[in-house]
């Protein structure tokens, strides 16, 4: 966490295109694509800043402008692959553009930083509605921590941060806190069933009791996962690098930060002690 | 008896499954490349045509799948795209400006499916290839063209009124009349309550001043017609383009997005998108000398312009007629072969050109071709968007004779350019500038080998999930994996019933599904596990583990829903995607794992003693 947070403070996150604006482009080529060369030829014509990498595969290239001053950003493209075709002997096949202006950005992280926010709230208010505030001051700070670490991962590894991993970050808050509300619900329950047990010894008890469907479930999370990791394409690497991450730091936050959290700031049996009807709804559900 | 289902919950959760599978199943039928060709003429009936055009199509030898008639275009299917592509461009030569020529990805989904109305899922962009364009609409632009409609207006209003005024001129803020003489300000604030109503007068301390400015409300309408008639022109110039399903919706309140599935050619799609160009027909002023106004002394109704050479002419202030006041236009050359565009106005243009044309025989007029060019720029760190309206004198021809409806224009510079511009006068201009503030193209190898890994990833996901939960929790694993398949099955007909888009994040969120789902499931058999620990007997233990389990699952799921309708509300194109998919998996994934897997459970343990669970 604190390793997550410094990084953060000082190497910042790399943000992608959709967020700084900019320009994108990638180029497939049959051979192996000889990325210095292409470097140099752009480096000649202006784009010195522009940088060039493989992506996924030997063959695929990834080029990536920064917003230009000066030039009509819409050209920018057209102009970058008329000189890369001009020194490589195969035309290079146009894979993707993707252009984002700085004012499409701009509102871009504006939409996602307010996402996270609505969803905190959303979250906060359910889970003060169906349990208690502590419960769910516990779950958000428990969930701030999973998203925190991640970034840090994103951070640390200065990969780059793109919309996609932005819903993946999302995906992982509604993950991370299905896990935590796992053992909430135990607790509430084991507060109602043992009356007479500490506090601290029922918490136990919930974690312990849900641990083994815990890991399950995130095994199989992790599975699919994996599998999207592996081949899913470089397109969605970064999202599924973002969820598996997520995956292992929600489980273990839901195990040792939801519910120590809850009991810091002094949970105790009386405040689960409203008696709510969910046998009524129970009965009408198979 | 404990666990057992009513008969009809039975039927319903069977039927359920026997609708879900019909309506996913249009998703295993492939798609034929196509060409789409429809008449933009509803005099010509598109059955005389279908021959020649099956023709045209034999005569390159390019083998054909299929041909369909339908009501209003012909569809011929093609083996592949190379075969598509080639005949789309001898149909496009062919055929000419009256028909519209579209590629188009045909499904091969059987009649009974589709009497049905079940469709295949729609494919986003990055599955399937194309263009996706966000565009902004500059509304100060249109204000400011608005102001300046107005300031006509004013001076008309006042001339057909007799109103005696030294100047009427637009500054950024007031629209401001000069009087010549005070008297005439009782008359001149009557007439502008009377005939300019949606102007807010304000009465300066000069007393032979009036200022004027165009209400809120009525600003407020200027913008929102903006992006109406943006919208308009935009959808009929992509039609010209040729896109079958292309998307045109407005997103926020002055962007509109501009979706062009399997268009590669981006420059042509921007060039015919984005510019603004239109055309103004104006009378020369040839009282005045252009030499003069260029140091500065413009006379009141006139404006300076320059020629394409870059000499300086002065022009009448007073428009003619402007762009939208063509109906049709058609590109060509005149008798000496230079480049041409032929126009034909509406009613009110053709009664202008009239009466102007009868007054002014054997004077110059000119043609004024205008378009707006938007740069981002970085100033100081700063982003300044940067807006230039470029106005040029085409051509100066003299009046020959008197001409109304159709007439010809020339002075282009290429044969190009007089494509373009006609087929931009017959979509008619753009009401404001638009500038891209986006764009994303993906190549069509690109698509198939996302729609590839997606499938792939999925597939390997999904075993490994059905491995792993029969590995842990033997006959009950096993039926929670039928729970699973299920589940995969209502998401994809829900989808397809929805007509939702499919994205690669939309596959992600599927496969996220997959491994997320049977959460619920590991919730119920992990407590009835423990209530067999606890010593329950068997049939107990399954109605005590669905029961006890079912409050966690409903918390633990909301929660997940809240969050992804978050997603759903905030996140834009592939983005929304995954949040759909999320979403219904989600409330698929309760149905399924709960309900299906204890149908089957009481199907297998139901109605008997059972000693032991294979879980």
């Amino acid at each position: 966490m604190i390793i997550a947070i410094a990084s953060l403070a000082i190497r910042g996150l790399e943000m992608g295109i959709d967020f700084t604006g900019g320009t994108l482009i990638e180029v497939g080529y049959q051979k192996a694509a000889d990325v210095t060369a292409l470097r140099k030829t752009l480096g000649e014509i202006g784009f010195a800043d522009a940088t060039v990498q493989n992506f996924g595969t030997a063959k695929d290239v990834l080029i990536r402008l920064k917003p230009r001053e000066g030039v009509n950003s819409n050209d920018l493209s057209s102009q970058v692959l008329e000189a890369i075709n001009k020194t490589t002997a195969e035309p290079a096949s146009v894979r993707r553009v993707e252009f984002v202006g700085p004012q499409v950005g701009d509102d871009l992280a504006e939409d996602g930083f307010l996402a996270l926010l609505y969803s905190t709230l959303g979250i906060l208010i359910y889970i003060a509605w169906r349990f208690e505030w502590k419960f769910s001051l516990g779950a958000v700070i428990a969930t701030f921590h999973d998203v925190i670490v991640t970034l840090g991962v994103f951070s640390i590894f200065q990969l780059e941060f793109d919309l996609t991993v932005l819903a993946a970050i999302l995906a992982l808050i509604g993950y991370s806190l299905n896990d935590t509300i796992v053992v909430y619900d135990r607790i509430r329950e084991n507060f109602r069933d043992m009356r007479d047990t500490p506090t601290e010894d029922i918490m136990n008890i919930a974690v312990n009791d849900t641990l083994s469907r815990t890991i399950m479930t995130s095994a199989t999370v992790f599975l699919v996962l994996l599998a999207l990791f592996i081949w899913g394409g470089a397109v969605i690497h970064n999202f599924s690098i973002g969820l598996l991450f997520g995956v292992v730091f929600g489980t273990y936050s839901s195990i040792f930060i939801a519910s120590p959290m809850a009991l810091i700031l002094g949970i105790c049996p009386e405040d689960l002690m409203v008696p709510i009807k969910e046998g009524s709804e129970m009965d009408q559900m198979p | 008896m404990q666990n057992h289902f009513p008969l009809w919950k039975n039927i319903l959760i069977l039927a359920i499954f026997f609708i879900s599978l019909v309506y996913a199943l249009p998703n295993l039928y492939s798609e034929d490349p196509s060409v789409q060709i429809s008449s933009n003429l509803t005099t010509v009936t598109l059955k005389d045509q279908s021959a020649r055009i099956e023709a045209a199509i034999k005569a390159a030898a390019l083998p054909t799948k299929a041909f369909e008639t339908k009501d209003k275009q012909i569809l011929a299917r093609f083996n592949n795209t190379d075969d598509q592509l080639k005949a789309a461009d001898i149909l496009r030569d062919q055929l000419g400006n009256d028909y519209t020529v579209a590629l188009n990805l045909a499904p091969t989904t059987p009649t009974w499916l589709r009497a049905l109305g079940a469709d295949a899922m729609y494919l986003g962009l990055d599955l399937r290839g194309g263009v996706h364009f966000l565009l902004e609409v500059d509304m100060d632009a249109a204000v400011k063209q608005a102001e300046e409609r107005y300031t006509d207006d004013v001076r008309t209003a006042l001339r057909t009124a007799k109103i005696r005024y030294l100047a009427v001129v637009k500054d950024p803020d007031f629209i401001k009349i000069k009087l010549k003489a005070i008297e005439d300000k009782p008359a001149l604030l009557a007439l502008l309550s009377k005939e300019l109503r949606t102007l807010n007068v304000t009465e300066p301390a000069a007393q032979d001043q009036v200022w004027l400015k165009i209400s809120e409300l009525e600003v407020r309408d200027i913008k929102k017609s903006a992006v109406a008639q943006n919208m308009t022109t935009l959808r009929n110039r992509v039609n010209q383009l040729g896109v079958a399903e292309p998307v045109i919706q407005q997103q926020g309140e002055n962007r509109i997005v501009v979706q062009l599935p399997g268009v590669q050619d981006t420059t042509r799609a921007k060039e015919i998108l984005g510019t603004t160009a239109t055309l103004e027909y104006r009378l020369v002023d040839t009282e005045h000398d252009a030499q003069q106004a260029l140091q500065g002394h413009v006379p009141v109704n006139s404006k300076l312009y320059y020629e394409k050479n870059g000499a300086p002419i002065l022009l009448n202030r007073r428009i003619i007629v402007t762009g939208d006041q063509i109906v049709d236009s058609s590109s060509g050359a005149d008798e000496d072969g230079r480049p041409s565009v032929n126009i034909t106005l509406n009613g009110v243009g053709a009664t202008k050109m009239g009466k102007l044309t009868q007054a002014n025989v054997g004077k110059p007029m000119a043609v004024v071709f205008i378009e707006y060019k938007v740069d981002t720029k970085i100033v100081n760190g700063e982003k300044v968007r940067h807006k230039e309206k470029v106005e040029k004198v085409i051509s100066v021809a003299t009046i020959n004779g008197v001409f109304s409806k159709r007439f010809q224009t020339t002075g282009l510079d290429s044969p190009q350019e007089a494509r373009n511009l006609s087929l931009m006068l017959r979509a008619g201009a753009l009401a404001a500038p638009i500038d891209i503030v986006e764009e994303r193209t993906v190549g069509p190898s690109l698509g198939q080998d996302n729609i590839n890994k997606g499938f792939l990833s999925f597939i390997i996901g999904f075993v490994a999930v059905v491995l792993f939960m029969v590995v842990f929790y033997r006959m009950f694993g096993l039926i929670a994996n039928l729970a699973l398949a299920f589940n995969v099955v209502i998401v994809v007909s829900i989808l397809s019933m929805l007509q939702a888009t499919l994205t690669l994040p939309g596959i992600a969120g599927i496969i996220l599904t997959v491994g997320m789902s049977v959460d619920a499931n590991v919730l119920i058999f992990e407590r009835i596990k423990e209530e067999i620990r606890n010593g329950s007997s068997p049939q107990t233990s399954i109605f005590a583990g669905y029961e006890k389990a079912f409050a966690t699952i409903l918390d633990s799921h909301v929660t997940n829903l809240v969050v992804a309708i978050v997603l759903f509300a905030f996140g834009t194109g592939s983005v929304k995607g995954f949040a759909v998919t999320l979403i219904i998996g989600i409330l698929s994934s309760m149905f399924t794992a709960i309900t299906g897997t204890r149908m089957v459970i009481n199907w297998i343990y139901g109605h008997r003693k059972v000693e032991k669970l294979s879980i």
